[in-house]
C-alpha cells in the first residue's frame, strides 16, 4: 500500500510545457497566483481559467486530474465559500433572511470568485509539478535562491536536502514496508483495533525505521566525504539550466496573459 | 623517493582505538599495497578491516603511527581532497552511498565536488558509466536498479574521479551471486586494463584467491600475509582464525587427511577438477577440464 505513493506527482511527457526551463515555470506559477488575486474580477478570473486549460491541453495531461488534485481540499473550498455567503454583507437588502442569518448577493458574488481562485491556484500548481520532475525543480529552486546565499543563506545545503530527501524517500518507503511486515510476523496488530491502539501498534514500526535512517545518514555521509563532498564551495554542475528560444515565447505570451489579467481590474466598474 | 613510487599505499605502526578506554582496533599495523596490486585483506568479524580500510583515504586517523598515499602522510589536511580523489572508497550497502536520483547524476557527484568543468565532466561521466558498464541505466532512478547494478553504479561513482587505487570494504556483501560476480568482473577490469590499485576487503574465500596477495587480519594485526595459494594452503591456521578457506582447497584438504593425496596448494576449481581428475586415473588430466 506504501508503494503506491508517488512523491510530487510527476507525469513525464515531451510537451513544449515539460521541457520548459523549470525556472521560468517556477516564477510564472508564483506570478500566476499573485495575479489571481489582483484580478479579482470575473473577466480576469475567467481569463485565468482559459489559460489554465489551455495548458493543461498544451502538457496533454488530461483533465481530470484537476479533479483529483482538488479532491482533499474540496472541505476548505466548501468551508471558505459557505462562510463568505453568510458573512459578507451588502449595502442592499439580503437576497434570503434565515432569522439572524442573512445572504447578499456580494456574499454570493464573493464566493465564487473564491471558489474560482482556489480552484485556479490549485490546478496551476499541480500543473508545474505534473510537467517537472523533482530532480529539476530542485535545481531550479537552487539557482532561483542562489542572491540569497551572499546574504549567508544556506542555499546549497538547502538543496542538497531536498535532494538527499528525494532520493531517499523510495527506499524508507520500502523499508517502512519491511518492518511492518517482520512487526506483523512477530503477532502486532497494525491494521485492526481502536484509533488508540493502531497508533501505539506503529510504535515499533517507527523507532526501528529511525534508527535505521540514522545508520543510512551516517553511511551517506562517509560515503559524500569519500567523494570530496565538501559543501557548495567551488562546485560545478553535470547539468545546467538553459533558456531556449521556444521558452522565451512561452514566457511572453504568458506575460501578456498576466497583464490581460491585470487590465481587466480596469475594464470591470 | 624511489621507494615511494612504487608503493600506493603504506601503513606503519598503525595503532587506532575508537573510544579511550577501549581496546585497540588497530593493534600496530604495518603493511604496504604496491601500485597495480590487487590485494585481498581477510578477517573475522570486527578484527579492525573495515577500521583500516578508513585509514586508506583518511576518513579515520591513526592514534600513534603513519598511513601515507603515494609520499603524502594522511595528517596532511591540506590535501585531503588530494588523498580522496587519489583512493576512492567503495562501502558495503550500495543504498547508503547513491547521492542522487539519476544515475548519471550520482556518477557526477565527486566531479561536481572537485568543480571540473562541465564538458570534461561529462566525457569522464561517460567513461566511467562505460567502464563499470552501466551506460545502457544511465538515466534511470538507482532505486529501480538492482543490487548489483546500484554497487556498479557506486563504483562508477568513484572512478569517475580517475582515482589510483580503489578500496573496496566489503563491496559484495549484500549482493546475490550474479551481482557479485558482475561487481568482481568490473573489479578486476579496472585492475588489469586500468592499472588501478586495489584493496578488496571481504568475506568471500573465492574471490580472495583472485588476489594477487592475501593478508590475513585479526584482533588488529596481519597475522597471515602471501599469495592466495600460500595462504590458503595453509587450511588449518586460516580454520584457527574463524575463517573460511576456498572450498576447493577445502575438499583437497579433507581428501589428503582421509588418505588419499593431494596437491596442498589447490584454491581454484579447475585445479581441484584436474587434481582429483589425476588422481582417480594417474593421467594427466586433458586440457579442457
Amino acid at each position: 500500500m506504501l508503494r503506491d505513493i508517488t512523491i510530487g506527482q510527476h507525469f513525464p511527457g515531451d510537451s513544449a510545457l515539460h521541457n520548459m526551463d523549470p525556472r521560468a515555470k517556477l516564477v510564472l506559477t508564483l506570478v500566476y497566483i499573485i495575479m489571481l488575486f489582483v484580478a479579482s474580477n470575473p473577466i480576469g478570473l475567467g481569463i485565468s481559467i482559459v489559460l489554465v486549460f489551455g495548458l493543461y491541453l498544451l502538457a496533454k495531461i488530461p483533465l481530470r486530474l484537476i479533479g483529483k488534485s482538488l479532491k482533499p481540499i474540496i472541505p476548505i473550498i466548501l468551508f471558505t465559500a459557505v462562510l463568505n455567503v453568510f458573512f459578507v454583507t451588502g449595502e442592499s437588502e439580503p437576497l434570503v433572511s434565515l432569522g439572524f442569518l442573512h445572504i447578499y448577493r456580494e456574499g454570493i458574488d464573493y464566493a465564487v470568485l473564491i471558489v474560482v481562485r482556489i480552484i485556479c491556484i490549485i490546478a496551476g500548481t499541480s500543473l508545474l509539478t505534473y510537467t517537472t520532475s523533482p530532480i529539476v525543480l530542485t535545481a531550479a529552486i537552487e539557482q532561483l535562491l542562489r542572491p540569497l546565499s551572499k546574504l549567508k543563506f544556506p542555499v546549497h545545503e538547502l538543496a542538497m536536502m531536498m535532494t538527499i530527501a528525494l532520493r531517499f524517500i523510495p527506499l524508507l518507503i520500502e523499508e517502512t514496508d519491511k518492518i511492518m511486515n517482520a512487526q506483523k510476523a512477530r503477532g502486532a496488530q497494525l491494521d485492526s483495533g481502536t484509533l488508540m491502539q493502531r497508533v501505539k501498534a506503529l510504535i515499533p514500526v517507527l523507532i526501528p525505521l529511525f534508527i535505521s535512517a540514522f545508520r543510512r545518514a551516517d553511511e551517506l555521509a562517509m560515503a559524500m566525504e569519500c567523494r570530496c563532498y565538501h559543501g557548495g564551495e567551488g562546485r560545478t554542475r553535470l547539468k545546467e539550466l538553459r533558456m531556449s528560444g521556444k521558452d522565451v515565447w512561452l514566457t511572453v505570451a504568458a506575460v501578456v496573459v498576466f497583464v490581460a489579467m491585470g487590465m481587466s481590474n480596469f475594464l470591470w466598474k | 623517493m624511489n621507494e615511494h613510487a612504487q608503493t600506493m599505499l603504506e601503513a606503519k605502526d598503525v595503532v587506532f582505538r575508537y573510544s579511550e578506554t577501549g581496546s585497540n582496533a588497530i593493534d600496530g599495523l604495518s603493511m604496504q599495497v604496491k601500485k597495480g596490486e590487487y590485494v585481498a585483506v581477510l578477517g573475522a568479524n570486527g578484527c579492525g578491516k573495515s577500521t583500516l580500510a578508513k585509514h586508506f583515504n583518511a576518513i579515520l586517523l591513526p592514534a600513534s603511527g603513519t598511513v601515507w598515499i603515494e609520499e603524502i602522510p594522511t595528517t596532511d589536511e591540506d590535501r585531503l581532497m588530494e588523498m580522496r580523489q587519489k583512493v576512492g572508497m567503495v562501502f558495503q550497502n550500495p543504498d547508503n552511498q547513491i547521492v542522487a536520483t539519476v544515475v548519471e547524476e550520482d556518477v557526477a557527484f565527486a566531479l561536481e565536488n572537485l568543480g571540473v568543468p562541465r564538458d570534461e565532466m561529462r566525457c569522464r561521466v561517460d567513461d566511467a558509466m562505460q567502464m563499470a558498464g552501466i551506460y545502457k541505466y544511465r538515466e534511470k532512478a538507482p532505486h529501480k536498479l538492482s543490487g548489483g547494478q546500484k554497487q556498479r553504479v557506486a563504483i562508477a561513482g568513484v572512478i569517475a574521479m580517475r582515482p589510483d587505487c580503489l578500496v573496496l570494504d566489503e563491496a559484495t556483501a549484500m549482493l546475490d551471486p550474479i551481482g557479485r560476480e558482475k561487481v568482481m568482473h568490473t573489479v578486476h577490469k579496472l585492475n588489469r586494463d586500468y592499472g588501478i590499485t586495489v584493496v578488496q576487503i571481504t568475506h568471500y574465500m573465492e574471490e580472495a584467491a583472485t588476489a594477487d596477495r592475501v593478508v590475513v587480519m585479526s584482533a588488529g594485526r596481519i597475522v597471515m600475509e602471501g599469495t592466495p595459494r600460500q595462504v590458503f594452503s595453509q587450511v588449518e591456521a586460516v580454520k584457527a582464525l574463524h575463517l573460511d578457506v576456498p572450498q576447493s582447497a577445502e575438499l583437497c584438504h579433507a581428501l589428503t587427511q582421509a588418505g588419499l593425496p593431494m596437491p596442498d596448494d589447490v584454491i581454484r576449481p579447475e585445479e581441484c577438477a584436474a587434481a582429483i581428475y589425476k588422481t582417480l586415473t594417474g593421467k594427466e588430466p586433458p586440457r579442457d577440464v
